[in-house]
């Protein structure tokens, strides 16, 4: 009772006054919409029931994983739907309209003008043949403006969403942006009739954390200037959180919970979102507090017959109730609703992962694993040098995980594909593994240096092979790497999958037939076959849900504990980086920027770009950090800045010593390595220190 | 060990591709007419001696160039063979020929492809400038060189049909290799030490059997026209033999003659059996390129 009573205070906290509970005059109201898609003369369910409003400018963002419907929703509401689809029941109103009732001339209105939408991928928005500025001028030609007025107002446009070259731009064709500046130009062209709601699918899912926040901050500024209402669909709750007044949580195509982000987040109300908030790594939290938790089991197929609750078979506080009788929306305090019976201690859900907390098996003494001197990569790219990786010189331990992190095009790609020997460095390097040195090519490496180090990638789709079977891409890498056959490979394949949790049912399906968490276990199995030393994992849960990256990060943590292998640990998202990496080393233009322990370059004082990247980083809450953003991408790397690479973009840029003079990457502290001119004390002097690990939300008080 | 159950069940969403591309084939009218037509003239050469009412070969020299008529469904030739046995067993020289040939030529041209576009570089490029070369000059006309060359024969047809071929099937599947050596499949065999044997037949060809697949039919349409054509031109299936190719050769002077009967139907054989193998290769593609 106690925390109930806690939780209702909280509400009555986080909630505005104003729009408690009543509708305002909304712009889009989806009103029980359900829809199926039909499959070989059959309906199957794919969106089951979901209402929501949005308010006249105002935000809402819609949570789910893949295949909860939420892109079917976006669509929906233009009526851009596929031919199969099929609309069971409900309305949706843009502005009062029903848009199922509209005919085609009104839809074309209104995708023109109410409505628009952007969507995750801006290169496959734009196209490619046309230059920028005739292709936003276009969408002022569509109604009716001359080529030169057209032209300005374009120009105007792209003023607007603060693009600083705006005639270089126009005259330029897509390819030759990147992807946040594609991203802008599109949010141009979706804002050039200044519509009354504007719908971001996943908006910045491929961009880089710092251009992303950019881009989140510029949809903000825009919403405030033009008035529009927002639909931000996304998969990342902490981006939603704080980009929307509301949220309502989306699975198995029923919306769930529903209510503002502040009382979603810090008091869910539905145990899928406990859990989903639970499954993601809290802000500074390490493997050292304690395993992820996970939702088990998968979410419903498309087409499934759910007679009771969508999420009772995953749930840890599931009654008989919850499988017979679909649970009505139950109104709680505060305008929130949620779709369960136990609604009021849906932050009682047991805990899954009930592990042991997990030390760390890393050894900050003795001899390193890997050491890496003086290691440079240049790539020719039309006859001039371009260098990938600089003078990087880096020692991995026996048994820690070391966090690569970096933007894309930083080298760290680069730097495992040397070290892994598919791409030779330049002459000058030495990388030695237990002592003895490591050959740049694979093919010259002998058994044992193949065997020690093995990698798993970030696409399971793509690195398994979609031909052979699970057994045989596991017992392949027994037969290669060790040696084994028959009776003594068997054993051993078995005992492989039963370390990496694959029931052994799974060995004799194709990948085809296996979901992506498990498609990534395999992956998994297969690197850990030759007993190797150091693994390198580039992105491996990048492109997996969060319950399901919760689990694989669970597994990565669990096989290093029992195995002592070390690992190369690459990614662009920090929490991850943070919960799994005993230390971590920052790349900015193929350079080290700081080397230290994980705790150490969270908590600062640390490099400005260590400041800058976790600064963009989005987070549930409790931010009481300084946003700083760091303006422009990230300098071609052909022709690099001279004196410190950063100071074209630096936060903390000090004068003329940055422009002229690189800095060494020199020792600031024991075990703490920061390539700035700043003394450690200005830059601790300048860096307030991160927030405190915030607490699990709706984990029941202790 | 909750992990353990997490995500195990397999999707019962997710069939196995191949039976969802059966089913699709089996669904699609273009794949199915084609397998038809196609059937039909595969049965011809099998048992066509048993199916036809007169003796294909035996010449009637009372009963020279008759029109069509019951006793001669097709009429008869210049020598009073019965046309429509002619056009029956007719079909076996051809589907002995363009099939093998097809066949030789996807093998080696396979192999090329899979060689080129696995290891690229300096081999790509000296072996896509010979195939470059071959395609720069007419099938026939090289087709006719070889033939004059080796002597004309069934074996020697066969040979240089799938010959000519290699080149055009060589191209299509380096393309399809190249996109599949960037898969991340391919890294992880080479952080086994994998031979480029093993990589290139056992890892990378089954992926891309699909295209191999669609090439084949296509190039079995293009092979039997090239059949047909060669020994029309005296250069492929040997007199007597009832080809149809050669049907035409022997019979087309007396078209002047308004006797049209003895050239349309082999040539309209012809016609019927390259549309029914493309309608295949057409379906084929469409289920594996979507």
């Amino acid at each position: 009772m106690d925390s109930s009573k806690a939780s209702n205070a909280g509400i009555a906290r986080s909630v505005p006054p104003a729009s408690v509970g009543e509708v305002r005059d909304s712009v889009l109201e989806v009103d029980d919409f359900r829809l199926a898609f039909q499959v070989r003369g059959r309906d199957r369910n794919a969106i089951r029931g979901v209402s929501f409003s949005v308010g006249r400018n105002d935000s809402y963002g819609l949570v789910g994983e893949s295949g909860c419907g939420k892109s079917t929703v976006a669509l929906a509401i233009v009526k851009y739907l596929p031919r199969n689809a099929h609309i069971q029941s409900g309305a949706i109103r843009v502005n009062g309209a029903d848009v199922f009732q509209m005919g085609n001339a009104e839809l074309r209105r209104l995708r023109a003008t109410t409505v628009s939408m952007v969507y995750q991928n801006p290169g496959a928005a734009l196209n490619p043949a046309i230059r920028v500025g005739d292709q936003v001028a276009e969408t002022f030609r569509v109604s009716g403006s001359h080529r030169a007025e057209a032209l300005a107002r374009a120009r105007a446009m792209l003023v607007k969403v603060q693009i600083s070259d705006p005639d270089g731009v126009m005259r330029r064709y897509p390819h030759q942006l990147s992807g946040g500046m594609q991203q802008r130009v599109v949010i141009a062209m979706a804002l050039a009739h200044n519509p009354a709601l504007l719908i971001l699918d996943e908006p910045t899912t491929g961009l880089d954390a710092t251009v992303e926040a950019e881009v989140l901050d510029l949809i903000v500024a825009l919403r405030k200037e033009f008035g529009i209402s927002i639909l931000l669909i996304s998969h990342n709750l902490g981006l939603v959180a704080r980009m929307c007044r509301r949220i309502g949580v989306l699975y198995a195509g029923r919306l769930v919970e529903e209510g503002s982000s502040d009382a979603v987040l810090s008091d869910p109300r539905h145990p899928y979102t406990v859990g989903l908030l639970r499954a993601v790594p809290r802000w500074g939290t390490s493997k050292s507090h304690g395993l992820l938790d996970t939702i088990p089991g998968l979410p419903p197929a498309i087409g499934a017959n759910i007679p009771g609750c969508v999420f009772a078979d995953r749930c840890g506080l599931v009654q008989d109730i919850c499988q017979q009788q679909e649970p009505q929306l139950f109104e709680l305090d505060g305008g929130r609703t949620s779709r369960c019976f136990f609604h009021e201690k849906a932050h009682l859900l047991p805990t899954v992962e009930a592990g042991p907390k997990i030390a760390s098996r890393a050894l900050a003494v003795g001899a390193p694993l890997v050491r890496v001197e003086h290691l440079s990569k240049t790539f020719r790219q039309d006859g001039h040098p371009v260098k990938g990786v600089v003078d990087v010189s880096l020692s991995i331990r026996p048994g820690e995980a070391l966090g690569l992190v970096g933007e894309s095009g930083s080298g760290k790609t680069t730097l495992a594909r040397v070290l892994l020997g598919l791409t030779p460095p330049d002459a000058g390097a030495t990388i030695d593994i237990e002592g003895k040195a490591l050959r740049p090519q694979i093919s010259d490496r002998p058994d044992d240096q193949i065997r020690a180090l093995q990698m798993v990638f970030q696409n399971p789709g793509g690195s398994l092979n979609r031909r052979h079977s699970v057994r045989r891409i596991i017992g392949r890498a027994l037969t290669r790497l060790i040696g084994l056959a028959g009776r003594a490979r068997e054993q051993r394949i078995l005992e492989l999958a039963q370390s990496v949790r694959l029931d052994r049912a799974l060995l004799d399906l194709w990948p085809v037939q296996l979901s992506g968490g498990l498609k990534q276990r395999v992956a998994i199995a297969r690197a850990f076959a030759g007993e190797p030393r150091l693994v390198i994992a580039d992105e491996p849960t990048s492109a997996l849900d969060v319950s399901v990256q919760a689990a694989i990060l669970n597994l990565l943590v669990k096989l290093q504990a029992d195995k002592g292998v070390t690992y190369l640990f690459i990614s662009h998202d920090l929490g991850v980086v943070r919960y799994l990496s005993d230390r971590i080393a920052v790349l900015y233009l193929g350079r080290l920027m700081e080397v230290g322990d994980a705790e150490t370059v969270f908590q600062g004082p640390h490099h400005p770009y260590t400041e800058a990247l976790l600064s963009a980083a989005p987070i549930l809450k409790g931010e009481t950090r300084e946003r700083i953003r760091l303006h422009g991408e990230i300098p071609n790397a052909s022709a690099p800045p001279s004196g410190c690479v950063f100071h074209t973009r630096c936060p903390r840029f000090i004068g003329d010593i940055c422009v002229k003079e690189e800095p060494p990457l020199a020792e600031q502290e024991p075990g703490h390595f920061i390539r700035c001119h700043h003394p450690i004390e200005e830059l601790r002097r300048m860096q307030r220190p991160a927030p405190a690990p915030a607490t699990v939300p709706g984990e029941p008080s202790r | 060990m909750a992990t353990a159950i997490d995500e195990l069940v397999a999707l019962p969403a997710r069939q196995v591709a191949r039976r969802e591309r059966l089913r699709l084939l089996w669904h699609s009218p273009t794949f199915l007419l084609g397998l038809v037509v196609v059937a039909f003239w595969v049965l011809c050469a099998l048992v066509g001696r048993l199916l036809v009412p007169h003796d294909p070969y035996l010449p009637d020299l009372l009963s020279r160039l008759k029109p069509p008529s019951a006793a001669h469904w097709f009429g008869t030739d210049d020598i009073g063979r019965d046309v429509f046995s002619r056009v029956i067993v007719g079909a076996r020289g051809i589907l002995t020929v363009a099939p093998l040939a097809t066949l030789l030529g996807t093998v080696a041209g396979t192999s090329i492809g899979l060689v080129a576009g696995y290891f690229r570089g300096i081999v790509d490029e000296v072996l896509m400038r010979v195939v470059d070369a071959f395609l720069a000059v007419p099938v026939v006309i090289t087709g006719m060189l070889g033939l004059v060359a080796l002597g004309p024969s069934t074996a020697t047809l066969i040979l240089v049909i799938g010959f000519v071929f290699t080149p055009l099937i060589a191209r299509t599947v380096r393309a399809a290799v190249l996109a599949e050596r960037e898969m991340e499949y391919v890294q992880a065999g080479r952080l086994r030490k994998e031979n480029a044997l093993y990589m290139m037949f056992v890892e990378i060809l089954p992926n891309v059997l699909g295209p191999v697949l669609v090439e084949f039919t296509v190039r079995l349409g293009y092979a039997i026209f090239a059949t047909a054509t060669l020994s029309f031109l005296g250069f492929g299936i040997q007199p007597p033999a009832a080809d149809w190719g050669l049907n035409l050769h022997d019979q087309y002077i007396y078209l002047t003659g308004g006797l049209w009967w003895p050239v349309l139907f082999p040539a309209l054989a012809i016609a019927t059996l390259v549309v029914g193998v493309n309608l295949l290769a057409d379906g084929l593609a469409q289920v594996y390129e979507r």
